[in-house]
């Protein structure tokens, strides 16, 4: 396992951008080498691992949910924290506290926890480097 | 101590409903977490350092916005609280703004110098 750790700050509410697709990849690429990674989510990121979202259908091609796939940003969240374990790396996600209030977006797939600032600050000073992908 | 660069460029979003800029509010947080932070305004965000700005007046039938944004005095405040604010010059100048419509403190920079002010901190952070 790499003893390097990389922290990303993230800004993006799901389906908005292709911010967040990105930033889940170079995650899940980092995990893979054994990278660690730090993840603070701020303003509408706190919503990529709300556990309260569900796949819906597509009445234009007449799918299900089901046969659809529909892709919702938390299941990537928690795939990406079993791809942590499995690669001994660690993940870490703190959703800005204050942001998760002002949006009542509480309710996090496991491995999520609560933080601030104060959270990002430590994870910089931490890290190898820091990666922000800020709002376009 | 760590030195970060958080350079700001996209401005008046979500200013309102926030009551000020997020990028700023961070900013002022991570220096209280300790560590040295400069911000950099650049492209629209450069208006942010123009003082007397007045926000005040939004109302939505009775719903009025009592507490409006204060971004002038905003970067008033991260300046006293030890953070550098830097503007960039042509940017200024492409949108009509003298340095002398800026609060006291910010430092105008020229372009030129922006690689230079990298190279001084250990991260940039360009939100």
């Amino acid at each position: 396992m790499s003893n390097k750790t990389l922290t990303l700050a993230l800004m993006d509410p799901p389906y908005e951008s292709a911010n967040s697709t990105t930033a889940f990849r170079l995650i899940a690429a980092a995990l893979q080498k054994g990278i660690n990674v730090n993840v603070f989510a701020y303003e509408g990121a706190v919503a990529l691992p709300l556990r309260t979202q569900v796949p819906h259908p597509n009445p234009i091609k007449g799918t299900t949910a089901e046969e659809q796939h529909h892709p919702i940003t938390s299941a990537f969240i928690s795939a990406l924290f079993e791809a942590a374990a499995a690669s001994g790396a660690k993940l870490d996600w703190v959703n800005c506290g204050m942001c998760v209030d002002e949006r009542g977006a509480t309710e996090w797939v496991d491995g999520v926890r609560r933080g601030g600032p104060g959270d990002f600050a430590k994870f910089a000073r931490e890290s190898t480097n820091t990666v922000v992908i800020g709002t376009r | 101590m760590a030195k970060y660069l958080s350079i700001v460029e996209r401005a008046y979003h979500g200013t309102l409903e926030e009551q000020d800029d997020t990028i700023l509010w961070i900013s002022h947080m991570v220096k209280k977490a300790g560590p040295d932070v400069t911000v950099l305004l650049r492209a629209n965000a450069v208006n942010y350092a123009v003082a007397g700005q007045d926000a005040s007046g939004l109302t939505f039938g009775k719903a009025a916005l009592s507490v409006p944004p204060t971004l002038d005095r905003d970067v008033e405040e991260l300046i006293k609280a030890g953070v550098a604010v830097c503007v960039v010059r042509e940017d200024l100048a492409d949108r009509g703004i003298e340095s002398g419509e800026l609060v006291g403190g910010v430092t105008p920079i020229g372009r030129r110098e922006v690689a230079g002010l990298f190279d001084q901190h250990d991260q940039v952070w360009h939100w």
